[in-house]
């Protein structure tokens, strides 16, 4: 287990105190002046070396994401955004972030702005924590009064703001391009990629966008080294991490822990334990509702890292874990996720838009016993028909899930569903384009 | 995205109270002078506050001129996002997250209790027109399921006993304490916790 001298948020559970000179007991703000007194390579190498990869879902490596905004300034100002628009079911770390450990991560933007040339960063945080954001705004305002931030932020010659821009309930907004386009006021409909948002992103200029856990760590990665960060965790998969661990556990908590901690541990250790023993355990969800679910044979030996997920078909993602024991209907579980994506498309493109709606109505009747066994790899097809097809990693985010239920409780699905085809019931489906075909007597 | 409905009752007039033209005018300043439009979140969500938690047409017109902008952009904005509400829903709007996570820790009881005691429908005011209830998608606050947001506020860790008593109470007029219902410290594990021992002891 992880000792507590090398976890990175100590104010996790808020037993210190969030506000400005508790932080500064804690370490924060020590040696900023020096860290951006270095020149912005060195700094960026030092990510690098730390093999850092991003907290937000994809895990790309945070280095080289810096690395790709131009070097120079040139006619157009560079900008940093913050993604703070967790709205991934499962995950709950942001928050905490930005509720205790506010200075941790404006620290990590003064730090990365000065890195990639920015004077001018926005925090695109979710519309519902307007409470978090409140915070986030009073620790800002506390920051500027320590002349932290703003003209000669630190003493350091570098002029820095921070503004908060609130979002308004869209999961879509998540998406780094949708994120600008709702930053620049408009609909959050993802851009089309090429271009890349490193040269051109918020209005029109190269903007770097980050999640808010990969920003907060960077402050302590520099003042302890990219060493001590790598020798966390394993290789590739470095450092420390806050697990969300929610569902059918006695304990539900966030805890941060080392990469590739094994699963069991966190759920038997830290989580107090799955809601009527091991044994009852049926399924997890590791990184929140984008990613396949594992069956129970998987949890036993499986490490939470990204590299392990991605060969058991899943992912670490934002590391949200949501544990399903057997008390729980697995195939309702998966129907409430696909009605989440069904809900939150935007609408963009005809796949995801039409799909997620195909997707949901199919596993409601499965969930229901309406379905038929054909159904089943119909199912399958209109997965196969998202993932892929989309502008945006929505696609995959929306089809994965389900793929994952196919996968490992087919059997379920198949000794609920019957042979009959529907046509023959004469079942009144609501939104079902061929209706009119059951209406018919001889259809 | 969700269907909305807009109220076939509309004021004729909006304008921002002058506060609130102050706090439009920092809004906007944050954003380069030419992008003004860049603040229309925010400032669609000043006049929902200001216009007791629903944002008429006349508002969606009147923060298009000021910030220069077409009506339909602002209003397809207004449509498209969420958490703006284009039909009354009361003093007091409750949304329930009833994604899986808050699903399988029980939501359904916490709807229930709202259908018994606001409405029989989802954005239907109470009898004495004070609030209104919803589900929606994920609020972000999965360890401490199941929740409820009532207006800014969450209300986390809730059970049957504890929803029946806030919502009862809010029917009167009178807004609960939000945070956790078992008195839980924020994310930690109730009991048994495991990691950050020495420093909540020191």
């Amino acid at each position: 287990m992880l000792k507590d001298n090398d976890r990175i948020f100590k104010n996790l559970y808020n037993d210190l105190g969030w506000d400005i000179n508790s932080a500064i007991k804690r370490g924060d703000w020590s040696l900023t002046k020096e860290i951006i007194s270095k020149d912005k390579e060195s700094i960026i190498k030092e990510i690098k070396e730390s093999e850092l990869r991003g907290r937000g879902g994809a895990g790309f490596p945070t280095g080289l994401k810096l690395s790709f905004a131009p070097k120079e300034l040139g006619s157009r100002p560079h900008y940093l955004v913050i993604n703070a628009d967790e709205s991934e079911p499962g995950t709950c770390k942001d928050r905490d972030i930005l509720r205790f450990e506010p200075q941790k991560l404006i620290e990590g933007c003064l730090i990365t702005s000065y890195a990639i040339n920015a004077h001018t960063c926005y925090v695109y945080i979710r519309g519902e924590y307007f409470r978090e954001g409140q915070r986030l705004q009073k620790a800002i305002d506390e920051a500027y009064e320590k002349n932290f931030l703003g003209k000669n932020a630190c003493n350091s010659g570098w002029d820095f703001d921070i503004h908060i821009h609130f979002g308004a309930g869209a999961y879509i907004c998540g998406e780094e391009t949708a994120l600008l386009e709702s930053l620049e006021g408009k609909k959050g409909l993802p851009r089309l990629k090429p271009p890349f948002p490193a040269l051109v992103g918020l209005y029109g200029c190269p903007t770097i966008v980050n999640n808010v856990e990969t920003i907060a760590v960077i402050p302590t990665i520099l003042r302890k080294g990219s060493k001590w960060f790598a020798s966390l965790g394993k290789p590739k998969n470095t450092g420390t991490k806050i697990f969300c661990i929610s569902g059918n556990v006695n304990n539900p908590c966030n805890v941060e822990e080392e990469m590739g901690v094994p699963l069991k541990e966190l759920i038997e250790k830290h989580a107090g334990g799955v809601v009527g023993g091991w044994n009852n355990l049926q399924a997890v969800i590791p990184g929140g509702s984008s990613m396949p679910l594992l069956p129970k044979s998987v949890c036993e030996t499986i490490t939470m890292d990204f590299d392990s997920l991605i060969k058991e078909k899943s992912g670490l993602g934002t590391a949200g874990i949501i544990v399903i024991n057997k008390d729980q209907d697995i195939i309702r579980c998966i129907e409430r996720i696909a009605r989440f994506y069904k809900h939150e498309s935007c609408g963009q493109c005809t796949p995801c838009r039409e799909g997620c709606g195909w997707m949901w109505r199919i596993l409601k009747r499965m969930a229901d016993g309406n379905a038929s066994l054909k159904e089943i790899d119909l199912l399958y097809d209109v997965t196969k028909q998202i993932e892929g097809h989309t502008i945006c990693a929505f696609g995959e985010g929306s089809a994965w899930p389900v793929q994952g239920l196919l996968r490992h409780f087919k059997k379920e699905i198949e000794k609920r569903s019957h042979e009959e085809p529907l046509i023959k019931k004469k079942i009144d489906i609501p939104y079902l384009i061929d209706q009119h075909l059951l209406e018919k007597d001889n259809a | 995205m969700s269907i909305k409905k807009i109220s076939k009752e509309q004021p004729e007039l909006f304008e921002f109270t002058t506060d609130n033209l102050k706090i439009a005018k920092i809004e906007v300043a944050k954003y380069p002078k030419e992008r003004k439009s860049s603040a229309v979140l925010s400032l669609l969500y000043l006049a929902q506050k200001q216009n007791y938690n629903w944002i008429p047409l006349a508002a969606i017109k009147y923060i298009a001129a000021l910030l220069e902008m077409p009506y339909i952009k602002v209003y397809e904005i207004a449509t498209f996002y969420s958490m703006f509400n284009l039909s009354p829903v009361g003093k007091y709007f409750i949304q329930v997250c009833t994604t899986t996570p808050c699903m399988i820790r029980g939501a359904k009881k916490i709807t229930d209790i709202c259908k018994k005691h606001i409405s029989e429908n989802q954005y239907e005011l109470s009898k004495n027109k004070i609030c209104s209830w919803t589900e929606v998608e994920c609020l972000g606050a999965c360890v401490n399921a199941p929740m409820m947001q009532i207006n800014q506020d969450y209300f986390e860790d809730l059970d049957e006993i504890k929803t029946e008593e806030i919502i009862k109470k809010l029917l009167k007029n009178e807004f609960s304490d939000p945070g956790s219902a078992k008195n839980r410290k924020s994310n930690a594990p109730e009991d048994g916790r495991t990691t950050l021992l020495g420093i909540k002891n020191a």
